[in-house]
């Protein structure tokens, strides 16, 4: 075994993958080549760190040097100053966004300070294409550990007094459905890792897989343990070809090891994984339409009970969760429940993943102890709000979330305080708002993403969502009334008491939340007809200023519809009737005497 | 490929492989362990700090004992080169001048192991460079 | 047994009910629209998606729809707070708002259950207009698809796939695109579509309908150059009655022959005559594969029934390798068709193109049938126009005929003539007695003490019988609906179950069930008083054995010979195609 001084960690996540990272780390192994250092530097292509903001990243072990928006033609500095000179390359490091200064290693950043990884732990920390490297860091020591000490009724014991509770958005409590689906006897049960996240910009359980795919296959042979499933099936979507690269991978060398497939560790229990692919519907992570599509028909969701732990796939007993969960089951086997369930609030135990996204300077995934608070994940983890804005709102739970706004910043998050306040866990997505962002048309992204995902099976869905969006785009465009708002909400509260599965009953959620926190940003746009945020592009309206137009008449050559009239050397007018606001004139005024209110 | 037939496998396999990511471990928790930082600026190059590093590094794990080996640029001590600084958990740093493999020996016996003080320390008034 | 409390009523019923099953034992009558439940007929749709049966059920977040949600010790529901009766009037105008609203000009218009639950749920504004799905229509030669008004029920879809098995339609696209469409939203002729119109049948509104073919007949009616004749399928009988108010079962033969003849057909016959005729030639074909078989020849056994044109199109399209096996015999709408063209019309001395057969059919893949190249002659069809009950009803009301005050009248002769063996051709398991009744006396020399097979009877899905033949055991298999057929082509396949002969008919419950007759609204009550008026019109007929109808009999006297004679087999038998569907993957 080489003894290497220096490990260059690379991320190999989706993102920095995207970037050029791959070519960054074979770049690198080339310049230690080069200087023949190859047998004392190790370049180790890693999951995904989470600071997403600024890949590909490049981490220095040991001293920790985190090295952002790195090139493939920076291996040759990071080699030749770094390794061989010990200086670090400056013009790598990172910039604190607020401070203003560079930041030498990960311990001093922000990001990281406050993040307690327990499902990311192996992320952006082993090769996740070597089992030996997830067995040094402890993977299967847990499955060993059940295997070998544990009873089945012993392992849901300990998963159930852990607190932990399902992180794809229900927050059902894990081991509860383990026991479940343990008690319903039957010839076959199955274990099923729901890997659809189909929430825009949530990538948690992407992460998860591309960085250590052995947790999940190992918990997966846990819960197979725990309920008597010897068979496993991963539903993951096919636009994640990484977590299906490496998923492959950890599954060849987990059965070379006989750590997955018959006798496993001679105990006599036997367990395999499968993958299937998701097509991409959003609505095949629930689990009853995910089971369907699992079964090769049409990815819609059937009415509970039954549940799938009573009739799931192949109308066996089955118990399904989603990769987040899993990732937590193997420390809480390792270190315990009495472990697990100190960190966290009351009752949402243990830590949670979050997507960060929208305006906020540090975009990434992070891992924070359930009680976090809003404020301290936006500003001191997520750096604050990009180019020195106004934070507005933060819309978490993705898309079937609420928008909770500053009045809620010092809720500390978990399951039940989200709700209470409007919003949800969901699977972690959290989108920054800023001043600039007009809350109706937030509403209207999102309804635009239910409008599209809806299975169309229960009408209130299929159509409700449908005419809920077609509201919210007529107030945006200044022609709906005070009637249509009270239709639109009594429309949402139906919605939500009628739809079939958690897409519907969630769906209006968006709309809800901001007509509850920004009723006043909607009645402007009914009743006055104006966007606050100067986002609703039907509302805006170009006026030339008297005062300053010295009558050029560059505005009136650019109009493409003949808008803007005027004598030459005089003052010129829009008619508003023919403005199509495609704002030509105001790029080309060279006086400023173009304005949009 | 071997199968991993029992626990006790599991573990000898496990313990075997420690040392791969053994000072990616280190470091997540740098201030866990012994911290050992070498001058490497070229004054420290000169004077034989890469064998100094090596020293560390190789004997630091063949005594079992839990460090991060790091190197860092010139401490400002050129005189003294190499100097070496070692922090151990809890403690100040403590930098030591013109450490060869033999007073890198001494270090990892006495300091390191014993707490004992040996020869060479260099009297500072800050505290590390990266503060 | 679980107690709970609806609507402060204590009710206790089996568990495993639903709240809507409850509901109905304490008078409480829950609204539903798209479940559908004929048990006895082993159909059931309910994918609780259009939400209108929903109630409000004590500790639970969201509301329930009863149809779909198991009762529960000490349930509390309640079907008609203020919460519910928004939820499901919401819900209504919502489905409303993306469906066309010309119902004045629906073929469902008075039928539909859409239009009956706006009713209900006294719907008179639409809050929530939208802009609304359209689609491109869909017609073949049975059934015509308007998925503009389709309201997502996926009752055609369960009929499709679950009960039939055939696998045309299934829900294509996501969220307000969302159909029922056949295979990348193909047209239904390209599809492995029957024809069965079982999806028309439970259709709640108008985005299924048959193709209406009332004014060819009425202008073919109107033109003095041609002779139009008429005839009637056995299940007719049993279910116009319907259309006119009657009760389900009300036999109403007389009538219907004296509103066909007000309607101005020069004749009006009865398919009965040609059911007795396909009896002659089938059960003859089944006494020759029998004796060949026993004398140890190669033949083909079981004999299939192929009377029924859906049938027909499922083992051509999805069991190909079975064409060998089915009778030869045509169905009677065709042999009817091909005896008039030719025996008919040469007594008369009218030229075949200037005689117009039409058919009154409980069916609509006699539509498609009446169409095929083989039942043509240089382009003329042996039966030209095939229209359902429902037209029939639709015509007779056009045509300001009272149908309950008619007195009624007897089939003309030679083709109206017919046996109680014709007449239970209209229910499952009749074909098959019929042809035991002929082929007994055939085989045996003797005459039969009692016509009555009942153990051929019933609406079990699949059912089996041995008949004694004088000491030949002849082991006989029943299927109705084409779910049950595939099961029991699927056991002939796997080499199971030694059968001599077996009868499908693809609608449930047979012709009394078909995609033409009168909406039975899922009731299956409905279905079994049709089943029970065709028993009870065999009982009243004097002659009750297809081969001693004397007109039957002159018909080989005078023209056909002996059954499968030459000409026999010219005019009244067929063969059959490998039609399976295969789709092309375009690179």
């Amino acid at each position: 075994m080489a003894d290497y001084k220096f490990h260059l960690l690379v991320c190999g996540g989706t993102g920095c993958h995207a970037s050029n990272s791959d070519v960054l780390a074979e770049n690198l192994k080339a310049e230690l080549a080069e200087h023949k250092l190859s047998e004392e530097v190790q370049v180790v292509s890693t999951g995904c760190f989470g600071f997403c903001e600024k890949g590909p990243i490049v981490k220095v072990v040991p001293d920790n040097t985190f090295y952002t928006q790195v090139a493939p033609d920076d291996a040759r500095d990071i080699v030749e100053e770094h390794v061989i000179k010990g200086r670090k390359v400056e013009r790598l490091l990172y910039v604190d966004p607020n401070k203003k200064e560079q930041i030498g290693d990960s311990k001093h950043m922000d990001f990281y300070k406050k993040q307690l990884r327990i499902a990311l732990r192996n992320c952006g920390f082993i090769n996740p294409e070597n089992i030996d490297e997830a067995i040094a860091r402890d993977s299967y020591a847990a499955m060993a550990k059940v295997l070998s000490e544990m009873t089945p009724k012993d392992v849901i014991q300990v998963i159930k007094e852990s607190g932990l509770r399902g992180r794809g958005g229900g927050g059902f409590p894990t081991g509860l459905k383990w026991e479940i689906a343990a008690n319903n006897e039957a010839d076959q049960k199955y274990v099923v890792c729901n890997a659809d996240e189909g929430d825009p910009g949530a990538f948690m359980d992407r992460s998860i897989l591309e960085g250590d795919p052995h947790t999940v296959l190992e918990a997966m042979a846990i819960c197979g343990y725990s309920m008597g499933a010897d068979k496993g099936v991963i539903y993951i979507r096919a636009e994640y070809p990484l977590a299906i690269h490496r998923l492959k991978v950890a599954l060849k060398q987990a059965r070379e090891y006989g750590l997955l497939g018959t006798n496993i560790m001679d105990t006599g229990f036997n367990h395999d994984i499968e993958l299937r692919y998701g097509a991409g519907a959003f609505v095949c992570g629930e689990e009853t339409a995910l089971i369907r599509s699992m079964e090769g028909k049409r990815g819609e969701p059937t009415s509970k009970p039954p549940f799938p732990a009573q009739e799931g796939f192949n109308k066996k007993p089955t118990n399904v969760n989603n990769v987040e969960t899993f990732a937590n089951i193997p420390p809480i086997i390792l270190k315990g429940s009495d472990w697990f369930s100190s960190i966290g609030s009351e009752k949402s135990k243990g830590t949670k993943v979050f997507a960060l996204a929208g305006k906020i300077n540090n975009v990434g995934l992070i891992e924070v102890p359930m009680g976090t608070t809003l404020r301290e994940v936006i500003y001191e983890i997520g750096g604050g709000i990009k180019d020195g804005k106004k934070f507005k709102a933060v819309q978490t739970g993705g898309p079937s979330g609420g928008c909770l706004t500053e009045k809620h910043l010092d809720t500390p998050i978990d399951f039940d305080n989200l709700l209470a306040v409007g919003s949800m866990m969901g699977s972690g997505g959290m989108i920054v708002m800023d001043e600039d962002d007009c809350m109706v048309s937030v509403a209207k992204f999102f309804l635009e993403f239910t409008v599209e995902e809806s299975c169309g099976k229960c009408a209130p869905c299929r159509i409700g969502n449908k005419r809920l969006h077609e509201l919210l785009v007529k107030i945006t465009e200044g022609k709906a009334t005070k009637k249509d708002i009270r239709n639109m909400r009594n429309l949402c509260h139906v919605i939500k008491d009628t739809s079939l599965c958690g897409l519907g009953q969630t769906s209006p959620n968006p709309v809800l939340s901001t007509l509850e926190n920004f009723y006043d940003e909607y009645m402007e746009h009914v009743e006055n007809h104006n966007c606050p945020a100067g986002q609703c592009k039907a509302l805006m309206r170009y006026y030339v200023l008297p005062d300053k137009c010295i009558g050029c008449g560059a505005c009136a050559r650019a109009c493409p519809v003949g808008a803007i009239s005027g004598e030459r050397k005089k003052e010129h007018v829009i008619d508003q009737h023919l403005c199509i606001k495609c704002g030509a004139c105001l790029e080309k005024c060279k006086f400023d005497s173009i304005i949009v209110k | 490929m071997t199968k991993i037939k029992t626990l006790a496998d599991l573990k000898k396999m496990r313990s075997s492989l420690k040392g791969e990511i053994e000072l990616r471990q280190q470091s997540e928790n740098p201030d866990s362990v012994v911290q050992v930082k070498v001058g490497m600026g070229t004054c420290g190059i000169v004077s034989g700090a890469k064998e100094t590093i090596t020293f560390f590094s190789e004997a630091l794990r063949k005594r079992d004992i839990p460090a991060v080996v790091t190197q860092t640029g010139c401490m400002g001590y050129c005189h003294s080169e190499p100097t070496v600084e070692v922090t151990l958990q809890g403690k100040e740093p403590i930098l030591f001048g013109n450490v060869d493999p033999a007073k890198a020996d001494e270090i990892i016996e006495k300091y390191i192991k014993k707490g004992q003080l040996v020869d060479g320390v260099i009297p500072i008034t800050f505290k590390t460079i990266e503060d | 047994m679980v107690k709970l409390t609806i609507d402060g009523k204590a009710v206790e019923v089996e568990a495993g009910s639903t709240i809507l099953d409850a509901a109905k034992k304490v008078g409480i009558n829950i609204p539903t629209l798209c479940h559908m439940e004929m048990k006895d007929m082993c159909i059931e749709n309910k994918p609780a998606g259009c939400r209108i049966c929903v109630v409000e059920v004590e500790g639970r977040r969201n509301l329930a729809p009863s149809c779909a949600t198991a009762v529960s010790e000490g349930m509390v529901v309640k079907t008609n707070t203020i919460r519910v009766l928004n939820a499901r009037r919401v819900v209504m105008e919502l489905i409303l708002s993306d469906h066309p609203a010309d119902c004045l000009v629906c073929a469902k218009n008075g039928n539909c259950d859409l239009q009956s639950m706006a009713q209900r749920l006294d719907v008179t504004e639409i809050r929530y207009a939208g802009v609304q799905s359209t689609y491109r229509e869909d017609f073949s030669p049975s059934i015509i698809r308007d998925m503009d008004k389709c309201i997502m029920c996926r009752r055609c879809e369960t009929m499709c796939n679950e009960v039939q098995t055939v696998g045309a339609l299934s829900g294509v696209n996501r969220g307000f695109e969302a159909v029922v469409a056949p295979a990348f939203e193909q047209d239904l002729e390209k599809s492995v579509c029957t024809y069965c119109g079982q999806c028309v049948a439970v259709c709640p509104t108008g985005a299924l309908t048959e193709v209406n073919n009332t004014n060819r007949v009425i202008a073919a009616l109107a033109n003095p150059k041609k002779k139009v004749v008429v005839q009637v399928a056995p299940a007719v009988r049993a279910a116009l009655g319907e259309e006119f108010g009657l009760e389900p079962g009300t036999l109403v033969t007389g009538k219907m022959v004296a509103a066909l003849r007000n309607l101005g057909f020069d004749s009006v016959f009865d398919t009965d005559f040609a059911a007795d005729l396909t009896i002659m030639e089938e059960g003859t074909e089944l006494l020759d594969r029998l004796t060949k078989h026993l004398n140890g020849e190669k033949t083909h056994l079981p004999i299939l029934t192929s009377c029924c044109p859906a049938w027909v199109n499922f083992f051509e399209k999805q069991f190909p390798e079975f064409k060998d096996i089915p009778s030869t015999a045509r169905s009677p709408q065709q042999m009817f068709g091909s005896i008039a063209k030719t025996y008919y019309a040469d007594k008369i001395g009218v030229d075949r193109s200037d005689l117009i057969v039409v058919s009154i059919m409980p069916c609509l893949a006699k539509k498609y049938e009446c169409q095929r190249d083989e039942f043509k002659v240089e382009g003329n069809p042996d039966v030209d126009f095939a229209l359902t009950t429902r037209e029939l009803g639709g015509l007779i009301k056009r045509a300001n005929i009272d149908f309950n005050s008619l007195a009624d009248e007897d089939f003309d002769k030679p083709l109206g003539e017919s046996t109680g063996a014709g007449v239970i051709f209209g229910v499952t398991g009749g074909v098959i007695e019929a042809a035991v009744r002929t082929a007994y006396e055939v085989y045996t020399k003797k005459t039969l003490k009692s016509v009555d097979f009942t153990e051929l009877r019933g609406m079990e899905g699949i059912r089996h019988a041995t008949v004694d033949f004088d000491g030949l055991e002849l082991n006989i298999g029943i299927a109705h609906g084409l779910g049950n057929a595939r099961e029991l082509l699927e056991s002939i396949r796997r080499g199971e179950n030694k059968f001599h002969a077996i009868e499908i008919m693809s609608c449930p419950g047979g012709c009394i069930g078909g995609g033409g007759q009168p909406w039975h609204h899922g009731k299956q009550d409905v279905l079994k008083a049709r089943a029970k008026a065709i028993y009870a019109e065999d009982v009243g007929k004097t002659i009750r054995k297809s081969h001693e109808n004397p007109y039957i009999i002159k018909l080989y006297e005078e023209f056909l010979g002996q059954p499968m004679s030459d000409k026999a087999h010219h005019l009244l038998h067929t063969n059959y195609f490998d039609r399976e569907v295969k789709f092309e993957v375009k690179k």
